[in-house]
């Protein structure tokens, strides 16, 4: 699965995009997965009530499950207009 | 309907102008441009970061909801990524509409939601260091009244 970061989230990981190999049922598992990796993302997902999430680039929240998904993206409360 | 992301400056007189002719059946044209501005006085850029595709989903489809809801004749999103300085335009929407009531709404309406619901973030680079802008919580609160 393609997970894509933005903004704070994609320097405080080091990468804009990477390739994971999961068996997560919802993103929430999948933010689990990634907290046990390495400092980096525990750092990252350390408060998710300040992080938003896009699973194949529409808004979703974190029980949203991942079945058939090819895309899930992180990133802070955008900021647009 | 045109909802466009763009790095690119655009030219918001030959944009309005355009989004203006030939209407028939429109007597009310609302434009709308947000503008980077430097409130401290520091601000040397304003760095805007988007999500490619899904971004240009948004807006597309922020602006087909306007146009339904309120029976808009025509409805224009255009908002800008990339490094831009203090005075440029970030974005602009016009709507247009038999009358003004629902010219008005609809664009505010638009500017909500690219707010708060299309992906970008802004990073201000300023003499003293650079930050990402926080959202406000009544950002967040101004989508509830739509």
């Amino acid at each position: 699965m393609d997970v894509l970061y933005f903004a704070w989230v994609r320097e405080r990981i080091g990468v804009p995009r990477e390739t994971v190999d999961t068996d997560a049922v919802t993103v929430m598992d999948m933010v689990e997965e990634l907290r046990a990796r390495e400092d980096r993302y525990a750092a990252a997902f350390a408060d998710i009530s300040a992080l938003r999430v896009a699973v194949d680039q529409q808004l979703a929240d974190f029980d949203a499950p991942l079945s058939g998904v090819r895309e899930v993206a992180f990133f802070p409360p955008m900021t647009g207009g | 309907m045109r909802a466009v992301v763009q790095q690119d400056p655009f030219d918001f007189g030959a944009e309005a102008a355009r989004f203006a002719a030939d209407r028939r059946v429109s007597g009310a044209i609302v434009t709308f441009t947000g503008v980077v501005r430097d409130v401290a006085g520091t601000l040397e850029a304003m760095e805007i970061e988007h999500y490619p595709g899904m971004t240009e989903t948004a807006l597309t489809a922020m602006a087909e909801e306007a146009v339904t809801r309120w029976s808009l004749e025509d409805a224009l999103v255009i908002h800008r990524h990339g490094r831009l300085a203090p005075g440029e335009m970030i974005m602009m929407v016009a709507t247009a509409a038999p009358h003004r009531k629902d010219a008005f709404e609809a664009a505010e309406f638009l500017m909500d939601y690219l707010k708060s619901r299309a992906p970008f973030w802004k990073r201000e680079v300023t003499s003293e260091g650079a930050g990402w802008v926080a959202a406000k919580e009544t950002d967040e609160d101004a989508l509830k009244r739509w």
